[in-house]
């Protein structure tokens, strides 16, 4: 019996991340669906667990003790569904990212082609591409085998041929791949999915299907050369991933059944509410959403019915961190810091760090160097992530990050951060957004879990967004623009609702701020200066709505790209004073 | 109420390892057999590489044809040069073996032989007694005595007599420490922070080495040392742990066993030093889960005091707004020199 009014359910979602599982539950009250509470506690996926159910069950004792209300029987099984006495729960969704990375091998025949969408598509979850088999490998198919043996993949992915196209080819490269897999133990054998020419099927089926631990069919990635389409794939992917964690971690398989098979990678079920989001809110630009925890970064993207979703354990904030100098230097994650590091102190914190990750900064230059790292890999995730955005879609100028409507920030390093401010800062270095933007923080992290719930409650999802469980940070106007430090390259003038005015002028080289409430909205006027463009066209001048905050209405006046001053010295300065805009410190 | 992280420190104990193949072969240990570290409990024969004959392709025929005149079979050891296959007509294409190897499988039209086989022999590794055979696969071995783990290890294994370099926790080794009085033993040392003082200990060579930390440019170097370096704290100049330094310490000259695995979080796999000791009867078993509570003796993950012991004195309520600003649930920890310092409970893990 439904614990709550109208037809409404209570549902409960649970995270089960790298370092924390979260409980959430959502209700309605008073006619609409909201977050009601949270109940936190350690993943408890590694040793001496080995299962999840231990850390979700704690979870959800803390959640009780919130509610006070109860949640699960006397046997630690969930009630589902609720009862008259108010105990239990009508529906449970599950997200999941914590386990080991996937490592995976990718086949396909063109690098530039099928290999790239194979690609893409794997990075479309927790994976670790570890060796590519196409067309213009080298190797013997004897060495091909002896890689596979050697690297044991927990998954292939196998693209190639345009439907009706190539396939001999594609059963060549396959061969290797049969042998390896008959060669390995069964315990060790990978899943296979099979996103290529469809004609295919069955041969794939003969060549690989006994000897897989299991295959599996989407339509095909690369239908023709000229078009891709991934989203049935990562779909499959999806359901493969958690497959592949219900035969590495326990406690998976009961939260399958828990969650009626509602139980997502969190990165997925983040890609699907942001593609619901960018459906109902885009507008030209597009929607973007970021996500910085322990197991990854995760960069989605909507723009216009296209979207993108790049997983990157490489720059994820947990184990991987000692990795992170493989694709970025040491001077270049220091620029970020507030306080003198040497090189030294940071590699010997990105290993350290990378054994305990859910450990936090308590001290003050802990925390500079926990940000500069978290900038980087954010910053790295970025770049990364927009080599696979549409090709048409709004930018100032091309190099630059594209115009976006909406960026939400999530994940532990955004969330957790001391002030908003901070969280701000933060997004603005590593992403630095050009235009207008409005920008909200998902404190409680709750984006994946409302993905999840979309497919039980497709109204929860909406009315929750819509609620005050996400913080507005405000709108963020970030002109782009070359001129001097000092140089006054925008001028602002804000009409608020009860007829107050407040102006603002902004040089090169500084952050401003203008307040607006939460829940405000005022009417910009921008005129840009020196050519500044703010989307509006070089040196336009146009008068806006814009929406408040508890930042109001925030001016990033350091240009676009950010080319922070080499003088280090000079530098550090200039983040503190930023710093201090932003979070007043 | 919040789970700990463990780390085992302990002075006796009963410890129960799995020693384990990578690949399936024979066992030779036998069920309650006592085993010394060197005794080789189980063996396998493994081949690293293989070679794909496409018998079609040479002999100019259909993939069902060359089946049909393939004349080895499946599980044939052949020797280099053997004749594989044979085409038809008066002056037959013939398909040799490059290599000395075993056939594998048959079909298609190819063969695919596995080649540059080699013995590998799997040792105790830990003196005990063997408590559980595990089918083509390994063994469980149980004894008693001090166990110490560590953080980091470079993946091998080795046992020997403990010699103490380290005359405090913060000690640093170099290469000139190292003489030839010290050949064969396992080395107790500090700080390592030049690829110089590897390269010396793998010249005498010494059996182990036991280090608190190392600096991080050298973990690549430490990954080819033939030898087991295990890390008790971590990376840069830290200090071996007051509790570690003291077992070691106070246990220098006795036989050890450095088994400095990979740590793997997952599997539970840790580096560590185990120090078999006399017994009556087997102690009890380290405490794997532990609940964060006021006595327990934890260890500073992260700064302030990183790597420094103490005990807990009370779990604060609530959040904790900590010198960082970031708010967290925390506990008052008392350090060894009195001092008490505040620190987020997923910054501490229990020794113990």
């Amino acid at each position: 019996m439904p614990s709550s009014l109208v037809d409404g359910n209570s549902l409960l979602a649970i995270e089960v991340g790298a370092a924390n599982t979260r409980a959430v539950m959502f209700d309605v009250i008073e006619g609409e669906y909201r977050f009601v509470a949270s109940g936190t506690a350690p993943t408890t996926a590694e040793a001496p667990f080995k299962d999840v159910g231990e850390g979700v069950r704690n979870a959800i004792i803390n959640l009780q003790k919130v509610l006070g209300n109860t949640l699960l029987d006397e046997s630690r099984e969930l009630i589902i569904p609720s009862q008259p006495n108010g105990s239990g729960v009508d529906a449970c969704v599950v997200t999941l990212s914590a386990g080991p990375v996937v490592k995976t091998v990718i086949v396909g025949l063109l690098k530039d082609v099928s290999l790239d969408s194979a690609r893409r598509l794997t990075e479309s979850t927790y994976t670790r591409i570890v060796d590519r088999i196409g067309l213009n490998d080298r190797r013997r198919s004897d060495q091909q085998i002896d890689s596979l043996l050697r690297l044991r993949p927990d998954l292939v992915v196998i693209t190639g041929g345009t439907d009706g196209g190539a396939s001999r080819s594609i059963q060549k490269l396959l061969e290797p791949l049969g042998l390896a897999c008959f060669l390995l133990p069964e315990e060790k054998r990978p899943a296979i999915l099979f996103a290529g020419n469809e004609k295919l099927e069955e041969k794939v089926k003969n060549l690989v299907g006994s000897l897989a631990e299991s295959l599996h069919f989407s339509p095909n990635v690369r239908p023709s050369l000229e078009t891709e389409d991934i989203d049935p794939a990562e779909r499959e992917l999806a359901r493969m991933f958690i497959n592949i964690r219900k035969r590495q971690i326990k406690g998976v398989d009961m939260l399958d059944l828990w969650s009626a098979g509602h139980i997502l990678p969190t990165a997925y079920a983040t890609g699907r509410m942001v593609r619901f989001l960018a459906k109902v809110y885009g507008s030209k630009k597009g929607i973007l959403s970021l996500d910085l925890g322990a197991s990854a970064a995760i960069i989605s993207a909507g723009f216009n019915g296209k979207s993108t979703l790049s997983v990157y354990p490489q720059f994820g904030l947990g184990e991987n961190l000692a990795r992170l100098q493989y694709y970025t230097t040491l001077e270049d994650i220091l620029r970020w810091s507030s306080l003198d590091i040497s090189a030294g102190v940071l590699r010997d914190y990105l290993y350290q760090k990378s054994l305990y990750p859910a450990a936090i900064a308590a001290t003050k230059e802990d925390l500079a160097i926990s940000e500069a790292v978290s900038r980087q890999s954010l910053y790295l995730a970025m770049q990364s992530a927009r080599r696979d955005f549409p090709k048409n879609i709004t930018t100032i100028e091309p190099i630059l990050t594209p115009r976006f409507e909406l960026i939400l920030a999530g994940g532990a390093a955004l969330s957790d951060a001391s002030r908003p401010g901070h969280s701000l800062l933060l997004l603005l270095d590593s992403i630095q957004p050009v235009g207008v933007t409005t920008v909200i923080l998902d404190q409680n992290n709750l984006l994946p879990l409302l993905g999840a719930s979309a497919s039980q409650n497709n109204i929860l999802p909406v009315q929750v967004f819509e609620s005050d469980a996400f913080l507005s940070m405000g709108t963020v106007i970030s002109p782009v623009v070359a001129a001097s430090y000092g140089t006054v390259i925008l001028r602002a003038k804000l009409n608020y609702e009860n007829g107050a005015e407040a102006r603002m002028e902004l040089k090169y080289g500084s952050i401003e701020t203008l307040p607006l409430s939460s829940g405000e909205v005022g009417q910009l006027s921008i005129q840009g200066l020196r050519g500044a463009d703010v989307g509006f066209g070089p040196g336009g001048s146009v008068t806006i709505p814009v929406s408040g905050g508890v930042l109001g209405v925030v001016f990033d006046g350091r240009g676009r790209p950010l080319d922070l001053p080499s003088d280090a010295v000079r530098r550090r300065e200039l983040i503190k004073k930023w710093n201090s805009t932003l979070a007043g410190e | 109420m919040m789970q700990a992280p463990v780390i085992h420190v302990i002075g006796l104990t009963t410890i129960v390892r799995e020693r384990l193949l990578p690949v399936s072969g024979t066992v030779l240990a036998r069920l309650n057999q006592k085993v010394s570290p060197m005794d080789v409990i189980a063996e396998t024969r493994w081949a690293r590489e293989h070679l794909l004959l496409d018998v079609a392709r040479l002999l100019r025929v259909t993939p069902n044809l060359a089946d049909r005149l393939v004349k080895c079979n499946v599980g044939d050891r052949i020797a280099a040069n053997s004749e594989l296959a044979v085409g038809k007509g008066l002056f037959p294409h013939r398909v040799r073996a490059v290599r000395e190897g075993r056939v594998v499988a048959v079909g298609g039209g190819q063969v695919l032989m596995e080649v540059g086989e080699t013995k590998m022999e799997l040792r105790a590794g830990i003196p005990g007694t063997v408590v559980q055979i595990l089918p083509n696969r390994g063994v469980v071995i149980q004894t008693a005595g001090a166990l110490i783990q560590g953080v980091w290890g470079n993946g091998r294994i080795a046992s020997g007599s403990l010699v103490n370099l380290a005359e405090k926790p913060e000690g640093i080794l170099t290469g000139g420490r190292l003489d030839v009085s010290l050949r064969g033993s396992i080395i107790l040392a500090g700080i390592v922070n030049d690829a110089e003082t590897l390269q010396a200990a793998a010249e005498l060579p010494v059996r182990g080495l036991i280090l608190s930390s190392i600096s991080p440019s050298l973990i690549r170097k430490a990954r080819e040392m033939r030898y087991p370096i295990m890390v008790t704290d971590g990376f840069g100049p830290m200090p071996m742990n007051s509790a570690a330094y003291k077992l070691l310490s106070t246990n220098a000259r006795r036989d050890v066993t450095v088994n400095a695995e990979i740590y793997d979080r997952f599997s539970g796999a840790r580096p560590e030093v185990i120090i078999p000791l006399p017994i009556s009867e087997y102690p009890p078993a380290p405490r794997e889960v532990e609940t964060f509570a006021p006595g327990l003796q934890v260890r500073m993950r992260r700064p302030p005091a990183m790597g420094k012991i103490g005990s807990l004195v009370v779990i604060k309520p609530g959040l904790t707004t900590l010198p960082s600003g970031l708010r967290a649930r925390a506990a008052e920890v008392k350090l060894e020199n009195d001092e008490t310092v505040i620190v987020p409970l997923v910054n501490l893990e229990v020794m113990g």
